[in-house]
């Protein structure tokens, strides 16, 4: 009988670089700063970890294992390397914490890392996938902005109205960004700037897209029994969920085209194996994929923080700032702490790790007692979802 | 007797108009517009909506060949008419021939066609031709030349206009053309190439064809003569004895000169007001002459629902510039793309059914008909277990979209994706073509086009987007 991850791990060391336009630091050298942060953090020797996992999407980011163990010089270990698209680094940790589960390692490592600043364009290159050839020229944002526009039409939202809405999103992004030294945008906008930006894919301006940075995040896992040798504010795993569609919203005219049913699931499935029954009073904050504001909106909707259709009304009452009811991204999210797009996952668990134990410096919520993280990788018709819930 | 069962045309959404070229280089401006064909179009593609219009309502299953004549294929080794074919939805059991290097190949095909048709060895083909010629940017005749295609289908019942008798010359001269290593036409000078070309080879087989028939100006309703420009056209018909009312206009002012196409096209603009026993005198030139005389008959009433010259030419909008045009046709050399998907001979040939032919699956056990084509039914998980239905003519609305404008690495944004739901239930994702994007909107409604979207891998791949619908169609 299968059983719950709930209280079986922990995450006893973390580290993570600043995020940004880091045109001076290789994948390697992140690779270094994040792991031996995650070392000191935890209060262990680069010898004492038995395994990693190792995320990132690109190949030029690092290849195979090896990615990970020739800037660590880490000496004949087992590594793996995962790739699940935006979703990478979520999946790494997820794999550390099953391994340790099944007792055979005691320490591990997951880490993550994106080095995006060599390709010399701005936004994310679309790969170079042998395909037919004939699939339409897309990027990101205009994967995603076919949602805004269907769920301004859906809802009667004017343009405006709608872009109105989405806008309370990066501002308070901003702020909370504003408070993070690491993260990649530390400046407050207004509306009226976001809503004067230049549009990407409309209807989504520049504002409404998250930061392409380099970057890098680690944790170390041990099993929950051994976690208070290391540190004595360990962060427990409650739940470790993932959803992979089967890409149906792009055939099907079934797929509404606002919202996510993977998130919808994934969502699910970890409030069971975490216990909640209440996600919206459970869950103590969230780092959610905000890779657009409109995901973020429609995010909300799927975790259930928000009925369907009415994010807007928590929007406007501010649920999900620092001081709501219910603090999304803390941080900064995607939109200001930047999206290296390997290493998001693990730097979403860092900020609930940091939150967790109080050391989130001006931006700490108060007494916070269980963070979610959602790590989404693809497009809405068709993607993967981590859904990760942490907690003391 | 053998004849045209139906005819088809197409011109480009764009036109440029040939002040806005004179405002560039200066110096004086024709009359008029021309026809420009999408950064997305090529004469495969022209000739592909030329043949969709001509096909409207008519069971494809008869048709066993097709032709493609073009100066300006866009292979210069391969067949183009085998991925016409392949569009049309023809099977493997067709006669395909590509006619190339002359301006008169539209009608050598048409020719070769009724000799088929004529033999034995085919029933019912069809015949397409499309050009897309380019001229030396700042020449006079960049203002001339346009871009469309044409299509006729020939066989030997039901026929719409018969086709009578047919006389060709063939007469070397180098009047008009590009060496394998040109991109640009060239011509001599103009006031030779009009007399010792145009004007001489067309009197000479039109006399000679009205002579051998006993015939003369006035047996004709309309004389549907080949002209590269307005003026010469008027002297040659006078020439011939033809009265002004007799005399099909050659489309110079709306669409230009375009090449293959340009009299097959000013024949479909004339049958579309063509009378049953109407006469027709047909003639196109290139390297020689090809003379028609042809006859309407009453099914001619029969294939008036065609989108053909006129609800083409109406259904348009103007290039705002001329460096869009440049833009258009690469006459400048652009930012370079970022890297993208790469294409590969082996998934084209693996997939050619519902990217060329657009064949969607439909589920034997629960009916759904999903595109592209599914092993697995989503709907019920029945495996292997369906039928190809090609979705090419349908026509559906827009669920969502966006409008994109990075993701051409920002050359002619915005890039439009859609989400197109069909009437029949079926979802296709795809780009938009041949739009204003300020009008677009949810739910509109939407049509299939076949367009070239990029060279990947060094060949040419084409794919389908959807568009507004032409109007009337």
């Amino acid at each position: 009988m299968a059983e719950s991850i709930k209280n079986k791990v922990a995450i006893v060391g973390m580290g993570c670089t600043k995020f940004g336009e880091l045109w001076d630091k290789s994948a390697s050298d992140l690779i270094v700063e994040a792991a031996y942060e995650a070392y000191e953090d935890a209060g262990i020797e680069p010898k004492d970890v038995q395994a990693a996992w190792f995320g990132t999407l690109y190949e030029f980011s690092g290849m195979a294992g090896l990615g990970l163990t020739v800037p660590l010089r880490l000496q004949y270990k087992p590594v793996t390397r995962v790739e699940n698209m935006c979703a990478t680094g979520s999946d790494a940790l997820r794999n550390a914490c099953y391994a340790v589960a099944a007792g055979v390692y005691d320490i591990v490592l997951a880490l993550g890392v994106e080095k995006l600043k060599d390709q010399g364009i701005s936004g994310l290159g679309m790969g170079a996938f042998a395909s037919t050839g004939v699939s339409p020229t897309i990027t990101a944002p205009g994967m995603f902005a076919m949602m805004a526009t269907k769920y301004f039409a859906r809802y009667g939202l004017s343009p405006d109205e709608g872009k109105r809405m989405l806008a309370l999103i990066p501002v308070r992004s901003h702020h909370n960004g504003a408070l993070n030294p690491k993260a990649h945008y530390q400046r407050e906008i207004t509306i009226e700037q976001v809503l004067a930006a230049p549009i990407v894919a409309w209807p989504l301006g520049i504002f409404d897209c998250c930061g392409m940075s380099d970057g890098s995040a680690a944790a170390i896992v041990v099993r929950a029994e051994d976690a208070k040798k290391f540190r004595p504010d360990p962060v427990y795993v409650k739940a470790l969920q993932m959803c992979v569609g089967p890409g149906e919203g792009q055939i099907s005219t079934d797929y509404d085209y606002t919202h996510v049913e993977e998130t919808y699931r994934a969502g699910l499935a970890a409030y069971a194996e975490a216990g909640i029954t209440d996600p919206r009073k459970e869950v103590s904050m969230a780092e959610v994929h905000d890779c657009f504001s409109i995901t973020e909106a429609t995010i909300m909707e799927d975790l259930q923080f928000s009925p369907r259709g009415r994010v807007k009304e928590d929007l406007e009452a501010g649920t999900f700032t620092l001081e709501g009811d219910l603090p999304v991204q803390p941080d900064g999210g995607l939109k200001c702490f930047g999206h290296p797009i390997g290493a998001s996952g693990l730097r979403m668990m860092y900020e609930m790790y940091l939150q967790l134990q109080g050391k989130a410096g001006p931006r700490q919520i108060k007494n916070p007692q269980l963070g979610l993280t959602h790590n989404m990788g693809g497009q809405p018709s068709s993607c993967t979802v981590s859904c990760l819930i942490v907690g003391l | 007797m053998i004849g045209i069962k139906s005819y088809g045309a197409y011109i480009p959404y764009y036109r440029l108009s040939r002040s806005e070229i004179a405002k560039t280089w200066g110096g004086p401006a024709l009359p008029g517009e021309k026809a420009v064909a999408n950064q997305d179009e090529d004469s495969i593609t022209m000739a592909v909506e030329a043949a969709f219009d001509c096909t409207r309502g008519i069971d494809g299953a008869n048709i066993d060949g097709l032709f493609f004549a073009s100066t300006t294929s866009p292979y210069k080794e391969k067949q183009c008419s085998t991925i016409i074919a392949t569009v049309l939805d023809m099977g493997k059991e067709i006669r395909t021939a590509d006619f190339a290097d002359c301006l008169r190949a539209g009608t050598t095909a048409l020719r070769a066609a009724l000799d088929a048709v004529k033999a034995g060895s085919a029933k019912n083909i069809l015949v397409t031709a499309a050009d897309c010629r380019l001229a030396y940017p700042y020449s006079m005749l960049e203002q001339s030349l346009g871009d469309a295609a044409a299509c006729f289908l020939i066989g030997d019942s039901d026929v719409a206009v018969e086709i009578e008798d047919c006389l060709s010359i063939s007469y070397e001269i180098t009047d008009v053309w590009r060496t394998d290593e040109d991109d640009f036409v060239r011509e001599w000078e103009e006031r030779w190439v009009i007399t010792h070309g145009y004007s001489q080879n067309v009197e000479e087989a039109a006399s000679a064809i009205m002579k051998r028939n006993g015939l003369s100006a006035k047996d004709f309703a309309k004389a549907v003569i080949y002209g590269p420009d307005p003026r010469s056209h008027a002297a040659l018909v006078r020439r011939l004895g033809f009265e002004e009312n007799q005399v099909q206009d050659t489309l110079f002012a709306t669409i230009g000169n375009t090449g293959t196409p340009s009299a097959p096209l000013m024949l479909v603009a004339a049958l579309e007001e063509a009378k049953a026993g109407d006469n027709i005198l047909f003639a196109s030139y290139g390297d020689g002459a090809d003379a028609f005389i042809l006859k309407v008959t009453e099914q001619i009433e029969r294939i008036r629902e065609r989108r053909g010259v006129k609800i083409h030419l109406a259904s348009k909008a103007l290039l705002p510039s001329y460096g869009k045009y440049l833009s258009f046709r690469k006459l400048v050399q652009l930012p370079p793309q970022a890297l993208r998907g790469t294409g590969s001979a082996t998934i084209m040939w693996r997939t050619k059914n519902w990217v060329l032919g657009c064949h969607a699956s439909k589920c034997r056990k629960c009916g759904l008909i999903t595109y592209p084509i599914q092993r697995v039914c989503y709907g019920c998980q029945a495996k292997d277990d369906y039928d190809e239905i090609s979705l090419s003519r349908e026509k559906g609305t827009l669920f969502t979209f966006s409008l994109d404008n990075i993701a051409s690495g920002g050359i002619n944004p915005p890039i439009i994706q859609s989400v197109v739901r069909f009437q029949g239930g079926t979802q296709f994702y795809c780009m938009m073509t041949d739009c204003d994007p300020k009008e677009v909107r949810v739910d509109m409604p939407v049509e299939m086009t076949l367009r070239r979207l990029h060279e990947e891998a060094n060949f040419h791949n084409y794919f389908w987007k959807c568009r507004p619908p032409r109007e009337g169609g």
